[in-house]
Order: C-alpha cells, then structure tokens, then sequence
C-alpha cells in the first residue's frame, strides 16, 4: 500500500479533480446547516456503476484528508466486495490509512449499517444513499415532494405507516425507515435496518449522506434530534432477536441469517463484523462458535 | 499588493474546508483553522484561506465596504466574481470591526430551496471574551457559550429573525487570524447577553 499515491501520478488527490470537490464541500456546508434537508449536487460520473456507492465515495473524496484513517463497511462487514473495492479505491488515489477497527478510524463509510460500537466526536460516517426522498414511493414528482418538505407536509408518510397497522397489525416496514431531523425535516436513513435507527439519534458523530445517481447530500450534525415517525398507540420498536449471535453470544447486535446446508440448517451471527472479532478476541463464544485460540489451530 | 496562493493548493482546501465543516457542525466551538493563506489580505489569512478553499466560477461573492480592496485578489485566485448585489452572492465577506451587518440584505433561499442562501463570513479579533450568549441547536450537546467580543448591539435580535426563518437564512462563519466558529441558521441564541 502506497502511502503518497505516488503510483497513481495523473490523478489528483483522493481522485475526483478539485473544482468538483469544492462544488461538493460547499453542499456539505448547506446540508449540515439545514439538517435532514437533501441539498442538490452535480454528482459526477465515477470508475465504479450508479448504486456501488457512488454518492459516498464523492462526499469521502470531498472530505478526506492525507491524516484521516479509513474504515468500509458493507452491510457491516469489512470483507465484502463492495467495502474492499472502495477501500482499495482511496488506498491507491488518496494513500490514506486504512482500518477495520471502528474505533481507530475518523472516516467511516457506510452501505446500510451503522457500526455496533459508539461513534465518536472525532468520527465522520458517510452513508451511500440509493434513494434519498422517503416520499419518493409516495409521490413520484420531484416538484410535488419539494413543495411537501418546503410545507413541512408529512401527512402522507404517516398515512403510509397507518396503512402498514391496518394490513398487517403493526409497522411493517423494517428497513430505510423514515425519520424526522431536528423537529424538521423527513428523512430517509438510507436502506439501514430499523435496529439502527436508534443510533443515529444524539450520536457524537457527524453523519453524511451521498446519493449518487439521485444526485443529493444531506446530513444529520452531532448531537441532533433524530426521531422515528410512530403513533401514541403504536409507538417505534427497533428489531429485536429471539437468539444470540452463533459465534460470539452477542445479544445486542444486528445478526445476519447465515443458510449452513439445504436441509434448512441456518445460523444468526453478526452483520458486523469487527463488532464479532471484538468480542471472540475478547473470550465470548456463541452457541455454535468455537474459542479463537482452538478455531485457529 | 502581492499575495500569493496556498503552497499545496490540494491539501491546504482541504483542511481549510473540514475546519469550516467541523465548526459548522459543532456550531459555538472555537475551531483552529485547517490552513492559513496570505495575512496581509484585508480579509485576514483564515477568512481568506476559507476564500480560495470554497469559491470558484461558479459562485458570487460580496464584500462589505472595507473589505472591497479585496476584490482583484479573490478574483485572481479563485475565479469567482463579485455580485452585484448581496442576495446575488453564494458568499459574502463582512469586516465587523468597521462595517455594518445586515442579514436580511443576503440570499435567504426559498422554500423548496433554502439551501440557495449566502453563506457569510465574519472578520472578528477575537472569538472569546465578550458578553456570553447561550447557544441551543442541532450540534449542540445541551447548550454552548457564545462570547465573541464586538458583535453588533442588534446581533441577538437580526439573528433571532434569521433563526425565525428557519429552514431559510444565512450561515455565519466568523473568522479571527487563526480560528473560526460556525454559527448555521439551526442555532437558537437563548439568552440575552450578560
């Protein structure tokens, strides 16, 4: 791993060309100012298809620095394609540093997860955004949704929400589940799981959001008030689970269903992955996981 | 005058940026400023700094009377020019140590918009020793002091109109030789100074 990018001469710096990360850095301004408000960007073409990401490699590009070090994760994981690619990607153009341990890391990209452990003041996370609007299944114009958020006009949210309790019995909906920033505005956490709704409430982190190919940022500040759309008589619940995680007995984790065979064996362990490490480097052992010391013999 | 660009034109933005983006989202705190850029511009080098970090031809910007011999310079640098008016300006440049302020004279955005607003920065001395103010608001744990000395007698009243705005208004940068703090329009001053 290069750390000067030398081996990559004819690229700038963390690859996009400066004029577009000033154009980017000025939207990230307004979108931390008005929180949970989708500020427009020209997003530019990337080395990598519309919906891998391409919204938050352009706001990492905009915001990294030659002394940020560099976590990825998809799905919570480290080692998936889409985290190594990118990862790889700011390794070669910016030579950052780069980690899996949450803890050391000051950026933080995200495909539909927030991490287990707490984020820090000093920790960024950017979420790659596939759809941004929550009113967009709602509503398909762009003019029409504008006018609602500029009326602060969420009724047809809650209408939604309402129909998921008169099918079904409760809130169905267990993904990108809307929230509302700051007393304000509605927004789309990007496709995370409800389990991590929570987390972003108050959290010491700032939190960036970049779609791509629907070319907008937006942005929840430290400290922020982040709350769940619900009713009084149906009030929000986080995904809650019935087991621990296989391997490292986490009860308090977002677990991923792993299928083991096709006789319908399956195993529940955690979508993140350095959280699980963690905790088996620590002694935990879950009911089908065997202690690190014996697993690596 | 001759005043020369940042030495590392890639590396300088980019710290003078996540400054700005770190005050604007901690709004209140004193944050050291990423990088430093010609001290002996009328803007002072941290305002001037966040200047050639932020502007270029794709943006207006306004100077405040004093801050006028400026003009050729930013130009120079950045490629941006000078609007004719301050609610034409994405940026505006105010010197509160011998101009007026009047934020209702900036964009404010619109409704479907707001983030089509100005984004003004401040010359100040200093950013701590004033009258204290108490500041509540998304970045905020619980609340955060506000003391920067010289601000106008009028400030908490403009800005409490420009938070009663709110998504619309202005964002403040206020900027000393070697500091800034964020003030975006999501901050509620609480109290009166004391």
């Amino acid at each position: 791993m290069s750390r000067t990018a030398e081996n990559y001469r004819g690229y700038n710096f963390a690859y996009l060309d400066e004029q577009t990360k000033r154009m980017i850095r000025r939207a990230i301004l307004k979108a931390i100012a008005i929180p949970g408000y989708q500020v427009p960007f020209a997003s530019r073409e990337m080395p990598m298809p519309y919906g891998w990401g391409t919204g938050g490699v352009q706001v990492t590009a905009a915001i990294l620095g030659p002394s940020d070090v560099l976590k990825v994760i998809d799905q919570g994981a480290d080692d998936t394609t889409n985290a190594v690619s990118i990862r790889q990607f700011f390794e070669k153009t910016a030579g950052v540093e780069t980690t899996t341990e949450t803890g050391k890391a000051t950026v933080i990209q995200t495909r539909h997860r927030i991490p287990e452990a707490k984020l820090q003041a000093h920790q960024v996370l950017v979420y790659q955004v596939p759809i941004p609007e929550p009113l967009r299944f709602l509503e398909p114009r762009e003019t029409e949704t504008r006018t609602l958020h500029a009326l602060a006009e969420y009724g047809l949210m809650h209408v939604r929400l309402y129909e998921d309790i008169a099918r079904h019995g409760h809130i169905a909906k267990t993904y990108a589940y809307p929230v509302l920033v700051a007393d304000r505005y509605v927004m789309d956490p990007s496709p995370i799981p409800k389990f991590d709704n929570p987390k972003m409430h108050e959290s010491a982190a700032l939190q960036l959001f970049g779609a791509g190919r629907e070319k907008r940022i937006y942005a929840i500040p430290p400290h922020t008030r982040v709350v769940s759309l619900d009713f009084e008589d149906h009030p929000f619940e986080a995904t809650k689970f019935d087991q621990p995680c296989a391997l490292c007995g986490a009860t308090d984790s977002y677990l991923d269903e792993v299928i083991t065979d096709d006789r319908g064996g399956r195993m529940f362990v955690c979508s993140d992955t350095h959280h699980c490490e963690t905790r088996r480097a620590e002694g935990h052992v879950g009911p089908l996981g065997m202690p690190v010391t014996e697993a690596a013999e | 005058m001759s005043l020369t660009g940042f030495s590392n034109p890639v590396l300088d933005q980019q710290a003078a940026f996540r400054s700005v983006m770190q005050a604007l989202a901690e709004p209140g705190r004193i944050v050291p400023a990423g990088a430093l850029a010609g001290g002996a511009s009328p803007l002072g080098p941290v305002a001037r700094a966040i200047a050639l970090s932020l502007l270029d031809f794709e943006v207006q910007f306004h100077l405040s009377p004093g801050l006028i011999a400026a003009e050729e310079d930013i130009t120079f640098q950045t490629g941006s020019r000078r609007a004719a008016r301050p609610d034409e300006a994405e940026f505006a440049f105010v010197d509160l140590t011998r101009d007026a302020l009047d934020l209702a004279s900036f964009a404010q955005g619109t409704p479907e918009y707001p983030d089509r607003s100005t984004t003004v920065i401040l010359k100040v001395e200093s950013l701590a020793g004033g009258p204290a103010h108490s500041l509540a608001g998304p970045g905020i744990p619980g609340t955060r002091e506000l003391a920067i000395p010289g601000l106008p007698a009028d400030f908490v009243a403009q800005w409490a109109a420009n938070a009663a705005r709110f998504p619309l208004g202005v964002d403040l940068i206020f900027a000393t030789r070697e500091a800034v703090i964020g003030l975006p329009r999501s901050t509620r001053i609480l109290t009166e100074a004391r």
